[in-house]
């Protein structure tokens, strides 16, 4: 199954040689290789985590002379490879009509597979070295897949920050596994995880990881880049990034945590667990606010790798205090939401690449009534807002839902600190979950519903069928696994058996009918029951009103209390709908201020209104920091005006200096 | 009987906590009388509940004392000085009420986590009787800082006292000393507070605190 | 019997929804000094709605006319899952408390984009506010079931019926601050005075009422039994879950009489009660609601935090 994954990686390549070839070639190839290519491994996946779950390792000569390349495969890695291929098959699908809209094709077909194979190898990868590699790869390249778009200066600032961002993110993982692979420097996983850290090391190396992982899986407060930079690139690569990348960073979150660092302190769950909730709020409130559809989805990002990092932080702070079976119930919430918000996030994507396609626009003020132009985009949609809204039936519900479970089953935990922040971690998750349902009844009233603000509105025509059909699988798939979410679990239950030992057996009493997380009388949950109640009763209900009632309609004018006004632009924007939240959180969290300038009765001059909406975040952590790196700059200029007698004074200092550490040290 | 005791007894102790965050969320200042009339009238059931179950009667004065003063005299006397005062019945908040709401819970839990740890030996009732006497306080505290009129900020304090009785009442063994210096020095603090009311009123036409406070010499 | 009791509890909570209305009416009618229209009067509402043709907006989309089965369809499903006058329900296990408030999430999140289909202003300050309660009504009700679970082990209904029932719980202040903020979020889920008046008709005010303005003949009908269905749903669950003396819990249908009549003096008592409360209070402005609902919030973060104390774990 390995070698089947290497076949994928080599296709990959051949698709990235292609794109290098003219540009009506690489259109026509370069995206059906990669469907294929992430097809087969997406088989290859699932094929592996039906069978015995035993490890499959090998070493390849690539690299260093004396440092060949670890790759293995195990439960935990091909889950992950499994949702990545599965998503990226679809998105490669919709490239293939999308990617011809795109400004320039030339600059994003060379890198779009090497993005996908950079990302494969990072879950494939058993060494550090390797790994870093292909990290390194898979920032670079999506880089550069954002400034595909380079003329547009929004563009160059968003990849300004994400490049900072992902050096510094590469940087805080670099040290984290220096710290692990210690003083003996044998950097492959097997050794870094026979080996036994000390508690200061290992906190540093959680907190190294966090910084590095979570500034790519984007985490409060290290989110800034991620709003920027994944809506500018084209919007097949925006569902890639948010769908799978932020995923691969929680691999690499959990890979570390779980496998690597060795035994957990509770204190590290409770970071984390505060880290999740702080995320999921926040990103969720910024993500109301927002007005153009992609920055939406991309903070709606941000709240959902807060979720999943709920559920992460959970489980290592059951698995810290012997709670395995807890432990297992947490993560796998964790990882069902990984899963889902793969499958709806790349959905939600590619529907907004679909408007954007059909319009020309992301500015959901100037769309409005698609749903009657692009019926099976705004249907798909649909499905995908409300799985994201965490309504049952469909994925979304179950897996936060889960994550429910586990805070509430959370306080049996010992430590008197977790035990008071798990309510409040609790009711953080419930506002985020109520206030993700606001902003995509947002969304999706304003873009798809109501009548066109504009006349790109007004025209659009629905995007062709190689474009709708991953659509409609990935609904599908949305759909399926909120009725069956067993169908997934029994895919990810051997993850919990390499993770927390095989002990960790939630769902024990589960049947392909009920999701019984621990006891059938305590909770329980059937997706597949709420479907089937709820289409029978509506076709009870359109019978019985149907046949003994009135089935007849009449259309007429609205009725909007008598006073209906023909122009669209009476309908409710965006900007209004989000004023009651505006108000509530906003000015809190924003210091939101609303000014309005309105002018006496006879002045001609027009009424003003205007919203003033502050980044907290930025101004408090990242203006501080940028200030003080510009004086930090400012100090060291001196030292480029210096003798040659100085530096080498300099030179001389410090490795007096570090001779000294050394003769210390011994 | 001691199952019966401590359900009450908690009861009446989170009824007085309830009140507290009452106090916090009334906006009209007639309202935040009333609140706390009803919380002193709940001191007043926890002291003899307490005169009852330890067979303590001189916690019946203290019954006595919150019921007639705390839940009659004084609310009565500050209706008076509003209404003679043609005092605003709105509150003026400085910060808003669901952050001052969020505050108050996150004082309750500071408490609780303080109070638990210290308390593990004893028994659940004095556990919790001074977990909630202490949040009590601490959100009579938080009442005075976050209200600008002055009235609101001396009933924040008499709140903070009510929390003082309950911790004593909570307490087996207090003796009655204690709770009647508390009671004078409310009576004291009240005295003091009406007529600086007058005296401020005569002078700088507002019970505001703001704009009192630029008529302090120390400030440039 | 579980089966049999599933099909009648479904049957009996759609017969009995309008009368609660009717009653909650009356009572409001009576304390006002008239003679109000009579408890049936709802009933016959519905009937007249179901006969007349439905006028659809020109601009409708399909999802404007499927939006009432759907929305019914839920709401009747969440309330067929809370015991009314037995535990033993075949459906139970599908959904504990969180799913049912999920549940009805769904319900109102279709409500809303109907709300926002045809493109009218109306429709939109309804959907809007709408969703703005609701997005601190369903923490409340969250923290409340957080209270219920740390309490009672469970959030499914049937057990945390069984376990008040057979267990002497005694007094709780955790279980008093939670039926209070649940109280809170009935007030605001159903839309009652004084967070939205279910009477009023071309005000800026309105919420609910502004977002279904645009229904009409068996839509409309379909709606308005659909809330109906809800204040019946949120009266039994505050009983299931804080007085549900009188419940048949051994699954015999001996114990239904018994059941039966406690259900319908649950059901009466609540409906006098919200009629008297309603009289008794003005609605608030728009934007108190929101300190109203994060009072009921905070009260239900309260008492889970108290109930660490009082068990002293």
């Amino acid at each position: 199954m390995l070698s089947a994954i290497f076949v994928a990686l080599i296709l990959h390549l051949i698709g990235g040689a292609c794109g290098l070839a003219g540009e009506k070639f690489a259109l026509r190839v370069v995206y059906l290789l990669s469907a294929a290519a992430s097809g087969l491994a997406a088989l290859a996946a699932l094929a592996f985590l039906l069978g015995d779950g035993t490890p499959i390792e090998a070493v390849l000569p690539i690299g260093l002379p004396w440092l060949p390349a670890h790759f293995r495969l195990d439960a935990l890695s091909t889950a992950f490879l499994f949702i990545l291929n599965l998503v990226a098959a679809l998105v490669s699908v919709f490239a293939h009509g999308y990617g011809t809209h795109d400004f320039e094709p030339k600059r994003i077909l060379p890198l779009y597979p090497v993005f996908l194979a950079a990302m494969n190898l990072v879950l494939l990868a058993d060494d550090a070295y390797s790994f870093l590699v292909s990290w390194e790869f898979m920032s670079l390249s999506s880089w550069l897949l954002v400034l595909a778009n380079h003329r547009d200066k929004q563009t160059s600032h968003a990849a300004a920050v994400y490049l900072i961002m992902a050096s510094f993110g590469a940087v805080a993982l670099l040290l984290a596994f220096g710290i692990l692979a210690g003083i003996g420097g044998d950097y492959s996983f097997a050794a870094i995880r026979h080996a036994t850290p000390g508690m200061l090391p290992a906190s540093l190396v959680v907190a190294l990881v966090l910084l590095g992982a979570g500034s790519k899986a984007g985490l409060v407060p290290l989110h800034a880049w991620l709003p920027l930079a994944h809506p500018a690139a084209p919007s097949h690569v925006s569902a890639l990034m948010s769908g799978v990348m932020t995923k691969v960073a929680i691999y690499a979150l959990i890979r570390v945590l779980f496998d690597l660092v060795g035994s957990p302190i509770w204190w590290w769950g409770g970071i984390i667990l505060l880290l999740g909730a702080l995320s999921a709020l926040l990103g969720v409130l910024y993500a109301v606010m927002q007005s153009d559809l992609k920055t939406l989805l991309a903070y709606s990002t941000v709240e959902n790798v807060g979720i999943i990092t709920i559920g992460i932080g959970l489980a290592l702070a059951f698995k810290a205090s012997g709670l395995t079976t807890l432990a297992g119930l947490s993560l796998l919430a964790a990882l069902l939401h990984v899963f889902n918000h793969a499958l709806f996030k790349s959905l939600l994507f590619l529907g907004a690449g679909a408007v954007l396609v059909a319009t020309g626009q992301r500015d959901i003020e100037r769309l409005g009534g698609l749903i009657h132009r692009m019926p099976v985009t705004a249907a798909t949609f649909l499905v995908g807002a409300a799985a994201i809204s965490a309504l049952p039936p469909l994925n979304g519900f179950a897996s936060e839902w889960l994550v429910f479970q586990a805070i509430l089953n959370g306080t049996v935990l010992p430590q008197w600190l977790l035990k008071f922040a798990l309510p409040v971690v609790g009711l953080m998750l419930a506002l985020a979950a109520a206030l993700a349902a606001v902003c995509f009844v947002r969304a999706y009233g304003i873009v798809f519903l109501g009548r066109p603000r504009r006349p790109e509105a007004a025209v659009a025509e629905e995007v062709p069928a190689v474009m709708r059909a991953p659509l409609a699988v990935l609904a599908a798939l949305c759909v399926v696994f909120g009725i069956l979410p067993g169908a997934l679990i029994g895919l990810l239950l051997p993850v919990m058996r390499q993770l927390l030992g095989p002990n960790a057996v939630p769902f024990s009493h589960s049947t392909g009918l009920w999701l019984v997380p621990l006891r059938a009388e305590q909770s329980s949950y059937s997706g597949l029951i709420v479907f089937l109640m709820i289409a029978g009763l509506v076709g009870l209900l359109v019978w019985v009103i149907h046949r003994f009632a009135s089935a007849r309609v009449r259309r007429a004018p609205a009725w909007d209390c008598g006073f209906p006004d023909p122009r669209p632009q009476t309908q409710y924007t965006g900007s209004s709908f989000a004023q009651p939240i505006r108000r509530v959180f906003g000015t809190t969290a924003f210091r939101a201020r609303e000014t309005l300038d309105m002018p006496a009765p006879g002045e001609t001059r027009p009424a003003h209104f205007a919203i003033n909406l502050r980044d907290l975040v930025w101004e408090g952590f990242y203006q501080p920091f940028i200030r003080l790196v510009a004086w930090a700059t400012e100090q060291i200029d001196t030292l480029q005006f210096l003798t040659i007698r100085r530096y080498l004074t300099l030179t001389f200092a410090s490795l007096v200096l570090l001779l000294t550490i050394v003769a210390v040290w011994q | 009987m001691l199952s019966i005791a401590y359900d009450a007894a908690h009861l009446i102790d989170g009824s007085v906590l309830l009140i507290s965050f009452a106090l916090l969320y009334q906006r009209r200042l007639l309202a935040v009388f009333n609140a706390f009339s009803l919380q002193a009238l709940l001191i007043a059931c926890a002291a003899a509940w307490q005169a009852y179950v330890q067979d303590a009667p001189h916690l019946y004065v203290t019954a006595a004392i919150a019921l007639i003063f705390k839940a009659i005299v004084i609310p009565y006397a500050l209706r008076r000085i509003v209404a003679r005062l043609q005092i605003h019945h709105t509150i003026e908040t400085v910060i808003g009420v669901g952050s001052t709401m969020t505050a108050g819970v996150a004082l309750v839990a500071l408490s609780i986590l303080l109070v638990l740890p210290v308390t593990f030996a004893s028994g659940a009732l004095t556990r919790e009787s001074l977990a909630i006497a202490l949040s009590v306080v601490l959100i009579g505290l938080l009442m005075m800082i976050t209200r600008r009129n002055a009235i609101t900020q001396v009933i924040g304090f008499m709140s903070l006292e009510n929390g003082l009785i309950l911790a004593a009442i909570g307490v087996k063994g207090m003796p009655l000393v204690v709770e009647m210096s508390i009671a004078f020095s409310v009576m004291v603090a009240f005295i003091i507070f009406g007529i600086f009311f007058f005296h401020i009123r005569e002078r700088f036409d507002t019970l505001d605190m703001q704009y009192i406070e630029t008529f302090r010499g120390d400030q440039r | 019997m579980a089966f049999i009791a599933q099909i009648l509890h479904m049957a009996l909570v759609l017969a009995l929804a309008p009368l609660l209305t009717g009653l909650v009416r009356k009572t409001k009618a009576r304390l006002l000094g008239r003679r109000g229209a009579s408890l049936v009067q709802p009933y016959r509402d519905l009937a007249r709605l179901l006969r007349k043709d439905a006028v659809v907006a020109d601009n409708a989309s399909w999802l404007f006319r499927t939006t009432p089965y759907l929305v019914f369809a839920a709401i009747w499903l969440a309330a067929s899952l809370v015991p009314s006058f037995t535990t033993d329900l075949l459906l139970s296990p599908t959904a504990d408390l969180i799913a049912l408030v999920a549940l009805l999430g769904s319900a109102r999140f279709f409500t809303a984009l109907a709300g926002l289909d045809i493109g009218t202003s109306f429709g939109g300050i309804g959907a809007s506010r709408e969703m703005m309660i609701a997005s601190l009504a369903e923490p409340a009700m969250l923290m409340v079931t957080f209270t219920v679970s740390l309490l009672i082990g469970s959030t499914s209904l049937v057990a945390i019926s069984e376990h008040v029932l057979l267990h002497d719980l005694g007094l709780r202040v955790s279980l008093g601050m939670g039926l209070v903020a649940l109280v809170m979020v009935a007030v605001a889920e159903n839309g009652r005075v004084p967070i939205d008046n279910p009477a009023t008709h071309l005000e800026l005010t309105m919420v609910h009422e502004a977002m279904v303005l645009e229904y009409s003949g068996r839509h409309l009908a379909l709606i308005e039994a659909g809330a109906m269905l809800k204040l019946l749903l949120y009266v039994s669950l505050i009983g299931c879950i804080f007085v549900p003396w009188g419940m048949d819990v051994a699954g015999h249908p001996a114990g239904f009489p018994q059941g039966l009549a406690s259900y319908l003096g649950k059901l009466a008592t609540a409906g006098i009660l919200l009629g008297l409360f309603e009289t008794s209070i003005a609605k608030m402005r728009v934007f108190r609601v929101s300190e109203f609902l994060g009072g009921a919030l905070l009260l239900g973060l309260l008492a889970v935090i108290l109930l660490y104390v009082s068990r002293g774990l």
